[in-house]
């Protein structure tokens, strides 16, 4: 994943949007496997980028995740997002990955680009911690609003820390 | 009714009834009918709930016991079946329903997810719903199948039976009041995972001999 390579292994011509991406940002880290092409594009960049890539036709942000990489030997960074985008009227599909770090990861929101992204970033801003600034309603959506950790993070026990057994005991005096 | 030579050697009065009276207790009549009409209000949150939907369906039919109308308002039910895994963001929807149902009610926990958090060992998965209402009857399976729900409801219906009064005392005892002893916590480590574990670790590197796998 983290090497650079231009050329992709099989087939002669490179993906043409990730040519456009150089272009206008300098050399980026890719790869390709078995035809799934994936670009690395520098944080500061990546509403730009991203912009870019919507403006050649991506048109469907299928995805938008995270990867902690605490326990990931070799890793420089902390916290890896990816975009999966596709195109709903040529077969092109492109993962782009931008990363964050601690503390205070804090990413450009894409919102503004495609309204899926509003669950997506607030999913990841509750599973992960990673604020996304110009989102128009950053909160919670899969845990409840009084929780105060980012559960899918490395150093998060999968136990938990005792929230789920911190709520009020109904015995049969009660009604 | 006639009342025939009245002082047996007990000293209790003896009757002669004709053939179409019953002498009963209050008590037994209402858990008779309790028990025989107990409608579900069925709390299915995950793949029990399906299983519960079958157990109502022609197959295995739950009306023949009774439980005719899964009626989904708490106002109208006295059997709370909660079917699935009970996530935290839920239980207080879990405590509201029960808590809005009348008495006499009660609760059978459907399912591993339900009675201990089955699978899910997770932060958001509540391990067991007994921690939080109070439970009558649980059903072990992943999931039950439907003969084993019947089984839990005819088990639910003794229960009422035996222990059930007409005003409801038997709520007021003190066993009910108890919590479970889910509630209390277990002297051994919630997780064998030695690496997560500062207490397995501490006895790993203390002593090779103290056995605790």
């Amino acid at each position: 994943m983290h090497s650079s390579s231009d050329a992709s292994s099989d087939s002669a011509t490179t993906c043409p949007h990730l040519v456009a991406l150089e272009q206008a940002f300098g050399p980026l880290e890719s790869s390709m496997f078995r035809s799934q092409q994936r670009v690395v594009v520098p944080a500061a960049d990546s509403f730009a980028a991203l912009a870019l890539l919507k403006d050649r036709g991506f048109d469907l942000l299928v995805d938008v995740s995270c990867v902690d990489y605490l326990e990931y030997r070799g890793a420089k960074h902390r916290y890896g997002l990816v975009y999966l985008l596709a195109s709903t009227h040529s077969p092109d599909r492109l993962t782009v990955r931008v990363f964050a770090d601690d503390p205070e990861p804090t990413v450009a929101s894409v919102v503004p680009l495609w309204e899926a992204a509003n669950w997506l970033e607030r999913e990841v801003w509750d599973l992960f911690g990673i604020r996304f600034t110009g989102h128009p309603d950053l909160r919670r959506l899969v845990m409840p609003e009084a929780f105060t950790a980012h559960p899918l993070r490395k150093d998060y026990p999968l136990q938990g820390r005792g929230e789920r057994h911190n709520f009020p005991v109904i015995t049969r005096d009660h009604s | 009714m006639a009342l025939t030579q009245p002082m047996a050697s007990s000293g209790a009065p003896q009757l002669e009834l004709p053939e179409n009276v019953v002498v009963s207790r209050l008590d037994e009549l209402a858990n008779w009918c309790r028990k025989n009409s107990l409608w579900p209000m069925p709390f299915a949150t995950a793949c029990c709930g399906i299983e519960l939907m079958a157990t109502g369906a022609a197959k295995h039919d739950l009306a023949r016991f009774g439980a005719e109308v899964f009626r989904f308002s708490p106002r109208q039910c006295d059997l709370m079946i909660v079917a699935g895994r009970v996530v935290m963001k839920m239980l207080p929807v879990l405590q509201r329903i029960w808590q809005q149902m009348h008495e006499p009610k009660w609760c059978i926990s459907m399912g591993a997810c339900a009675s201990t958090g089955g699978v899910f060992d997770t932060y958001a998965v509540v391990q067991g719903i007994d921690r939080f209402i109070p439970v009558d009857m649980y059903v072990p399976g992943c999931p039950p199948r439907p003969e084993q729900l019947i089984q839990a409801i005819i088990d639910l219906q003794d229960k009422i039976q035996r222990e059930g009064t007409i005003t409801g005392r038997e709520f007021n005892t003190r066993q009910r009041q108890d919590r479970k002893r889910a509630l209390v916590e277990s002297p051994l480590p919630l997780t064998l995972d030695a690496s997560r574990n500062p207490n397995i670790q501490r006895q790993l590197s203390g002593s090779v001999t103290t056995g605790r796998p």
